[in-house]
């Protein structure tokens, strides 16, 4: 126990170990931005036999920390191209993608895997769950490559289940469960290493409607709870009730950017309308 | 374009984003053994191929054996013969672990891909088919190695009677100082074991390069 003494300026050891701290958190201070995503310019061709495919004609985003974001557009608009340069699966023709203001195309495997683990959580319309394992070691996994030691991982997994509503099912094979159960398990999966972002690709894709209705509901609900930022890339107009802002793809450009209010209002209007011509 | 070696990125130096990205073995071996026991089929059709030519290896073993405790020594070029004839089958077995495996890589391509968008290294994945394959390879090995060695005991009492069994040289080591019987027994499941994971090595490297974006792919 330390008696308690007047403040006093710290000298020696104490001053070195002060100065130290303040060193290693000086470069975590510049990653606090406001901006979690930043796409410049992105442009990705690909290259189909003697044809080149331009999927993504330079396209300029800037996505806020804790925003609820959907990306939607017709097939073959470059949504899911333009995911997966959001989520490091893929490396832009030209332009750049800065995730916390760090430029992934300057990451290396080490830093991509990194980047994988933990500041990003992924979520897909086929629900890749494991299937030789079961929920809890499905949910546990990323922390085994975060090094997360067993007896917390356990703990941890448990928890996460028990959010999505799944902790009885823990020890089920993805076989034993239903596609809405298998999509909650993935939930918890991307939270495993409490990540800033969570991509999901058609989240409810392979969802009824009901199912769809309450997998949208439990992704608004973490988005709220814990502050993580949610880019979706969908068909599904369930998502625009949701979302902070909507993100319309078309051609390989963003056609036109919606906030929830201006979408809310506009979906107001039109039913007024509608009521007013019926009436007429 | 490279960073300066010294630059951090997300508030951490390189080396520390190396240290906190681990599969540590014990995890791995749990992964392949779930993926060995669970999908069973699948792993008997390559522990069957390391079975095969194992017991092959282990009966030529023990008819030599057999044969030198009957006092009938095979000569050197009839040995020479059998030992052609083992690594011609070793050989075809390790064609059918790498086209087994390599179709289990190609089935397995969203597992692989999901892994990698959970943070997996290539090498980590490479190290979970190697493990499996040395656990097939193991479990087929031990079997064969058995089986062979039954048959060809069975066998040779009928032809020279069962004395001859008796006069074996069990040991790890005969008495002129060549291989016993356990010892032809502990030749046969290493060079099975080891047969599998060599062969495993192409389909593990093609398992690895496959990318994180193939968890989102809708065929093959």
């Amino acid at each position: 126990m330390v008696a308690m003494e007047p403040m006093v300026p710290p000298t020696g050891e104490m001053k070195e170990r002060l100065q130290d701290a303040a060193k290693r958190l000086e470069p975590m201070m510049e990653q606090v931005s406001e901006f979690i995503v930043r796409t410049r310019d992105v442009r990705k061709v690909y290259q189909m036999g003697k044809v080149e495919v331009e999927a993504l004609r330079g396209v300029t985003l800037d996505i806020k920390r804790g925003e609820y974001i959907s990306i939607m557009g017709p097939s073959g608009s470059g949504k899911s191209t333009l995911f997966n340069m959001i989520g490091g699966l893929d490396k832009p023709t030209s332009g750049s993608v800065y995730i916390n203001e760090v430029d992934l195309a300057q990451l290396d495997a080490y830093e991509l895997a990194w980047l994988r683990c933990r500041t990003i959580g992924y979520i897909f319309q086929t629900f890749n769950l494991i299937p030789v394992m079961t929920a809890l070691e499905n949910v546990t996994l990323p922390m085994i490559f975060a090094g997360v030691p067993e007896d917390e991982r356990q703990d941890r997994g448990m928890e996460l289940l028990k959010r999505v509503g799944l902790a009885e099912r823990w020890n089920h094979k993805p076989t034993e469960l239903s596609g809405g159960q298998q999509q909650r398990v993935a939930i918890a999966r991307a939270l495993a290493n409490d990540p800033a972002i969570i991509l999901a690709d058609e989240p409810t894709g392979n969802l009824d409607l009901k199912t769809g209705r309450e997998i949208i509901q439990l992704l608004k609900e973490l988005n709220e709870e814990k502050g993580v930022t949610i880019i979706s890339a969908t068909h599904d107009l369930k998502m625009l009730d949701v979302s902070d802002r909507v993100i319309w793809i078309r051609d390989g450009r963003i056609a036109k950017i919606e906030e929830r209010e201006k979408i809310r209002l506009e979906a107001a209007l039109a039913v007024e309308e509608e009521l007013v011509e019926g009436a007429e | 374009m490279t960073r300066r070696s010294n630059a951090t990125v997300f508030g951490l130096s390189r080396e520390e984003i190396r240290r906190q990205i681990q599969l540590p073995w014990s995890e791995a071996f749990r992964i392949s053994w779930r993926y060995v026991t669970i999908r069973l089929g699948r792993s008997l059709v390559t522990a069957s191929t390391v079975f095969l030519s194992v017991a092959f290896l282990m009966a030529i073993f023990t008819m030599v054996l057999a044969a030198k405790a009957a006092g009938q020594e095979l000569d050197a070029p009839t040995r020479a013969r059998y030992l052609w004839s083992v690594l011609m089958g070793f050989l075809i077995c390790s064609v059918g672990i790498i086209n087994a495996l390599l179709m289990s890589v190609t089935e397995r391509f969203r597992e692989i891909g999901t892994m990698k968008c959970l943070g997996a290294l290539d090498e980590f994945i490479v190290r979970m088919f190697l493990i499996e394959a040395a656990l097939m390879g193991l479990f087929g090995s031990i079997a064969g190695a058995l089986a062979g060695a039954l048959i060809m005991l069975l066998w040779s009492g009928f032809r020279v009677g069962f004395g001859v069994v008796g006069k074996l040289a069990w040991g790890f080591r005969s008495a002129d100082g060549s291989l016993g019987f356990l010892g032809c027994l502990l030749v046969s499941i290493m060079a099975g074991t080891i047969l599998s994971v060599v062969s495993a090595i192409i389909p593990a490297l093609r398992a690895a390069r496959l990318q994180a974006a193939d968890a989102l792919r809708t065929e093959i």
